[in-house]
């Protein structure tokens, strides 16, 4: 491997990462393609619905592959107290996060000309903001400045509590919104089948991409438990140099 | 079963006796919420008037959005009620001599998130006709309008005390425990906020009917917190 | 038409993915450095 595949693919990688990495930027590389050029314009909303190719799998993906991560790493944790599953919890939640920014970026971008304002009370939108806020709290939480282990345990029962209000404030906005002829981003018309096939494939690409970034932000995680316990042997090596050098100064 | 109730009533009984000597709640919290009340009449004109009514009186704006500027003030006032319950415990370890007493975890969680829905029902109260005051709220009376009211304020503070108490726990031990707690339970307690407002609005100025489903929702959503604290707290108090 | 918020749309996401990952390796990166040659490998 040369020497800049080796710093693109970072100091971690394996085969398994680079050809998932490989796979995620060529489909990429299609997405755009299906996305902005060969898919066709839609009647009512023209090109402004090739923003439903990146909206619509960033919210599927952050929404529920990654809150998902978070929900089941939490269990397992709970169950089992393996470090692994904890750390997924957390590279889960990150990136959640940043996919759920995404949604409501091209969100806003799409109601603009669909809708005519940036934000309209849409039951998705809403509920996708309130849930962004919910995992930075969770992220937060991972923050604190507690024993690891205890931190740990704390942050698996909010993945697990998060994870059910995701679902009730999305479920209560919509009842809310429901009562007020809610409208909801999308195409009511039949969709062409090109435009089916590209939204297909956008949720494929995010779902590669997705796959690479958990693999990765779990090797972080990782690491830095790692580069925990080792300062912590360092530091109870070094405790018991001096403790030694003390003994060998009173021998004397 | 009988163990954890009698635990339970313990911590809520302590609590409130410390309550009745500190005066923290009725003295400063009560106070802040009318005040919040006050604010709103400041951020929302109260010339504001709503024209295409059929009323022979335009009501005001302010009037109008009551049910939620109502939840709102409570739901701000809870912060500091549930900031208070775990103060008290924070200073002095308390917690872990409950603990050493024996008490049942899950019946230290229902104690002191009893202790808080007795203080914000008293909060709530006050509010209540606090708004009514000071927003000029005109409705028709009746039985059962009373009732959906009256049970859409203890369903929705049941939730917001028991997700209040959980996420205290939570972030228990934290310095930046002030800040921390408002951003966890604001965005879980959205809901419920919603619920109520959408309840009340029903009790209010609605169809009674339209109100129940609300509640419905409401007394779910309290369940599954009081659940998720009965079960989760004993490994939460053991981190403490 | 709307080419004005399709564009910033796409560049906002695949900016964000490219500026996220460039930080991720970079966190990975001083990680890596903070603990010893023999624990780094895994999932080989």
């Amino acid at each position: 491997m040369s020497s800049i595949a080796r710093k693109l693919a970072g100091p971690s990688s394996s085969r398994g990462t680079r050809i998932l990495g490989a796979l995620a930027l060529v489909s990429t590389v299609l997405l755009l393609l299906l996305g902005l050029i060969w898919s066709p314009r839609e009647v009512d909303q023209a090109d402004a619905v090739r923003l439903m190719y990146v909206h619509v799998p960033s919210a599927v993906v952050g929404l529920y592959f990654a809150f998902g991560v978070t929900l089941v790493g939490s269990i397992v944790y709970l169950r089992k107290q393996s470090d692994f599953w904890d750390l997924m919890a957390h590279a889960g939640a990150e990136i959640g996060v940043l996919f759920c920014a995404f949604v409501l970026v091209t969100g806003a971008l799409w109601g603009r000309p669909t809708w005519g304002v940036y934000w309209e009370w849409d039951p998705r939108i809403t509920s996708t903001t309130v849930t962004l806020v919910l995992y930075l709290g969770y992220l937060a939480v991972r923050r604190m400045d507690l024993d690891p282990v205890v931190r740990s345990r704390r942050a698996a029962i909010l993945g697990i509590i998060s994870f059910a209000n995701l679902l009730i404030v999305k479920q209560s906005v919509e009842w809310w919104r429901g009562l007020h002829q809610g409208s909801t981003v999308g195409i009511d018309t039949q969709m062409d089948g090109l435009m089916f096939f590209t939204l297909a494939w956008g949720v494929l690409t995010f779902t590669l991409i997705f796959a690479w970034l958990l693999m990765h932000r779990f090797r972080l995680a990782w690491y830095e438990h790692q580069a925990a316990a080792v300062s912590l042997d360092d530091a109870i090596a070094a405790r018991r140099g001096e403790h030694r050098s003390s003994l060998a100064g009173e021998a004397i | 079963m009988f163990e954890l109730l009698r635990d339970a009533r313990m911590v809520l009984g302590k609590d409130l006796l410390i309550e009745r000597s500190s005066r923290v709640v009725t003295a400063q919290v009560v106070p802040f919420a009318v005040m919040i009340l006050i604010l709103f009449g400041f951020g929302i004109s109260p010339d504001l008037r709503i024209l295409d009514s059929t009323a022979t009186v335009a009501p005001s704006v302010l009037s109008r959005v009551t049910p939620g500027l109502l939840f709102l003030a409570v739901l701000f006032a809870s912060l500091l009620a549930i900031g208070r319950s775990f103060g008290v415990e924070a200073n002095d370890g308390t917690l872990d001599g409950l603990r050493m007493a024996g008490l049942d975890p899950a019946g230290i969680f229902l104690g002191k998130a009893g202790a808080v829905v007795v203080q914000l029902l008293g909060v709530s109260a006050v509010v209540t006709s606090g708004a009514f005051l000071f927003f000029s709220v005109r409705i028709e009376w009746s039985v059962a309008r009373a009732v959906l009211g009256v049970t859409t304020a203890g369903a929705a503070i049941t939730a917001i005390a028991a997700a209040g108490t959980l996420y205290s726990a939570l972030a228990a031990g934290q310095r930046e425990r002030e800040s921390l707690v408002p951003l966890l339970v604001i965005p879980v307690l959205a809901p419920v906020l919603l619920g109520a407002s959408q309840a009340t609005e029903a009790a209010l100025f609605g169809a009674v009917a339209d109100g129940w489903p609300w509640v419905a929702a409401l007394a779910a959503f309290a369940a599954l917190y009081v659940g998720a604290g009965i079960l989760s707290f004993e490994t939460l108090l053991e981190d403490m | 038409m709307h080419w004005q918020y399709v564009i910033p749309g796409y560049v906002i996401v695949f900016a964000g993915l490219g500026v996220y990952t460039a930080s991720l390796m970079s966190r990975l990166r001083s990680a890596a450095r903070k603990i010893p040659e023999e624990k780094r490998a895994f999932l080989e």
